[in-house]
């Protein structure tokens, strides 16, 4: 939609508003309808001119400007807002589809009933041939939540993948996250004495403790809009020449660049927050993957595959 | 838009709501101001045809539905209306909790596009009367995205229009066209597909939205076919679904290490084996895919040794001297293998 069209939606869209809150505050309305006090005084300039045909006082949409208040008295038979686009009915119907994936006590029943009267008055456009499903540890989700709801803090043990380390932390819980699928915890951490986002299916054990959630101040929520998986920028950056059968990764994985080469290999490039994590990953990706770069990654995973074998030999001899 | 132009607008849908008769052009350049013209100067007409038809796109553009048809037998030029019943939202009564529940879904759009229809959807129903709480949470948020495929894909669902577009997948060395009747889009554990009829393959086929290549494309026309009445997810989840996991496999561990593999171990015995040096953990496991376990504990090096079942310690076995070969190591003096050094 062009901006354009967004001044004449709006137009239409403020005198209902007004209709159904005589004595509204201007600074309120704005914030409702997503403007500007400036651009909302603006646009009641401009409807004042606008009316019914013949347009002498009385046909012309009246409204009482009290301070800094507003009534409408006469809105020229715009009493209602437009109806639904189908955008609007998709992206409300699906979000609120999403929602009611969520695990929540009585918040299920409620999103569908919410859901059922959107559904209803998008009419036509309700009818999206969109369908949402979430798996995973439901029950584990909702404790956390609850938590977060109860403003409790919470003795977890977490599984670092990134150093395969196992570890207990007392962290103040925030709200609990689902991207791409996947959900995060995110609370104050009060070893590292920071904002993290811990992923739930890593999450071994909870338990909940008497004292209460204390985010410090300066605890603020991590903007995920590209995504979790943000590395710090002196992570280093791992090139692999990746086979066939490992292309997946550059679908799993955030990857910087991704170049294919004459032949069925790819060059891969992706930052990795730890070298430990590296080796592990090219070694799990077994003889699809070689290691380009960093040089001291690719003399580890080859020493390692090397130290791995020497035990077999070790354990049994016979077999060589 | 200029201001003049808004104000024309919002008078022309004031008129036309309010006639139950159709209005020709001519009578409504003779009543909304704004369209004066001559009618009898043929540039002057001209100019007003014109803007009157930008107008009515800018309308349509709305979602303001125009209507157009003759009020008697007698009227030969066509004219506008706007029924009331088509333009104005339905009555909508959502309890506080549903109105927070809605505002909560309409931030949870991290798509652009979508996020501006949600919010604008959102002032619809403020202006419907609905107050929403702004700071309400759940405590849980989901974030939505969807893949640029997902648009032109529910619309095509809705118009049931067959769609074709280029698919690769990254095991393929270049996308191939599909032709499809799509029945449905689906997010499943956080991605999103498409199922439908696949016309090329005349068979019921499942596609990850990610991998679409490209534009989405309508082919032949609107409704085409009927999706048939079936659980979309059903579809999905047995293409990409959880699967049983009879095998067992015993692997030794070194101690505190392998943290990975001990959380998924069915159970630990502790140095207790004794068969392991420095008294290696003995874990238990349980999997599907003896290739897939292999390769996995690959991934743990020499922290790792399986010990049983045969299968699997040998597609480990198999894998590490792949690996060993592709990784020569820089520093190792030519002709000298690992191995050898190691006996």
């Amino acid at each position: 939609m062009s901006g354009s069209t967004d001044r004449l939606g709006r137009l239409l869209n403020l005198v209902p508003y007004l209709l159904a809150r005589p004595g509204v505050a201007v600074e309120r309305a704005a914030a409702d309808l997503d403007v500007t006090p400036r651009q909302l005084r603006d646009d009641l300039e401009l409807l004042w001119v606008c009316g019914l045909p013949g347009y002498g006082p009385g046909d012309l949409i009246d409204m009482a400007l009290d301070g800094d208040r507003v009534t409408i008295t006469y809105d020229a038979g715009i009493d209602r807002p437009l109806r639904l686009t189908r955008d609007e009915a998709l992206a409300l119907v699906v979000a609120l589809r999403m929602l009611a994936e969520m695990p929540g006590v009585g918040h299920g029943e409620m999103i569908g009933r919410a859901l059922a009267k959107i559904e209803n008055a998008a009419g036509e456009h309700a009818d999206a041939a969109v369908t949402v499903r979430l798996s995973g540890d439901k029950e584990r989700l909702e404790e956390l939540r609850g938590a977060v709801e109860r403003r409790r803090a919470l003795r977890i043990t977490y599984y670092t993948a990134t150093r395969d380390e196992s570890s207990e932390r007392v962290v103040d819980p925030m709200r609990v996250l689902v991207v791409g699928g996947r959900a995060y915890l995110e609370a104050w951490c009060r070893r590292a004495e920071a904002v993290r986002l811990f992923r739930v299916d890593r999450i071994d054990a909870s338990t909940e403790l008497d004292s209460p959630a204390a985010p410090p101040p300066q605890a603020r929520p991590t903007d995920v809009r590209d995504g979790v998986f943000s590395p710090a920028p002196d992570a280093p950056l791992v090139t692999l020449r990746v086979g066939r059968g490992a292309r997946w990764i550059t679908e799993y994985y955030p990857c910087t660049e991704v170049r294919e080469e004459p032949g069925e290999h790819w060059l891969v490039s992706l930052h990795a927050s730890d070298l430990g994590w590296a080796r592990r990953l090219a070694l799990g990706l077994g003889p699809e993957v070689s290691v380009l770069a960093p040089p001291e990654l690719a003399a580890a995973v080859g020493a390692e595959a090397r130290a791995a074998l020497a035990a077999y030999e070790a354990a049994d001899p016979s077999q060589y | 838009m200029s201001r003049s132009r808004t104000e024309r607008l919002v008078n022309l849908v004031i008129c036309l709501l309010s006639t139950r008769r159709f209005l020709t052009a001519s009578q409504i350049a003779a009543t909304v101001p704004g369209y004066e013209h001559d009618p009898a100067d043929p540039r002057d007409h001209e100019a007003f045809q014109r803007k009157f038809e930008r107008d009515k796109a800018e309308l349509r553009d709305l979602g303001v539905p125009l209507e157009t048809g003759t009020t008697s037998a007698f009227d030969f030029e066509p004219g506008y209306r706007i029924a009331r019943r088509e333009y104005a939202l339905p009555d909508v009564h959502l309890e506080p909790d549903e109105a927070a529940a809605v505002g909560i879904a309409a931030r949870l759009w991290q798509h652009a596009g979508l996020a501006a229809a949600a919010s604008s959807g959102l002032v619809k129903l403020r202006a419907a009367g609905i107050d929403v709480d702004p700071h309400a949470t759940l405590g849980v948020e989901p974030m939505v995205t969807v893949d640029p495929a997902f648009e032109p894909l529910t619309a095509a669902v809705r118009d049931r229009q067959a769609v074709t577009f280029d698919y690769r997948v990254p095991e393929e060395d270049s996308a191939t066209r599909r032709s499809l009747q799509a029945w449905g889009v689906v997010c499943w554990r956080g991605r999103w597909y498409t199922v439908g009829h696949d016309l090329d393959r005349d068979a019921a086929r499942c596609f990850r939205l990610s991998r679409i290549v490209g534009a989405v494309r309508r082919s032949g026309p609107p409704g085409a076919y009927d999706p048939p009445e079936v659980d979309l997810i059903t579809y999905v989840a047995r293409w990409s679904g959880p699967v049983e996991r009879p095998g067992r496999a015993s692997v030794l561990v070194r101690p505190g290490r392998g943290v990975g593999i001990r959380r998924h171990a069915e159970s630990v015995q502790h140095g207790a084996d004794g068969t392991g040096p420095d008294g290696d953990d003995l874990l238990t496991l349980r999997y599907a895919d003896a290739e897939s376990l292999a390769g996995w504990l690959v991934g743990y090096g020499a922290d790792v040794r399986v010990v049983d079942p045969p299968e699997v310690r040998d597609f480990v076995i198999k894998r590490l001297h792949e690996i060993s070969a592709a990784h020569p190591g820089v520093a190792a003096p030519a002709g000298t293998a690992p191995r050898e050094a190691v006996r």
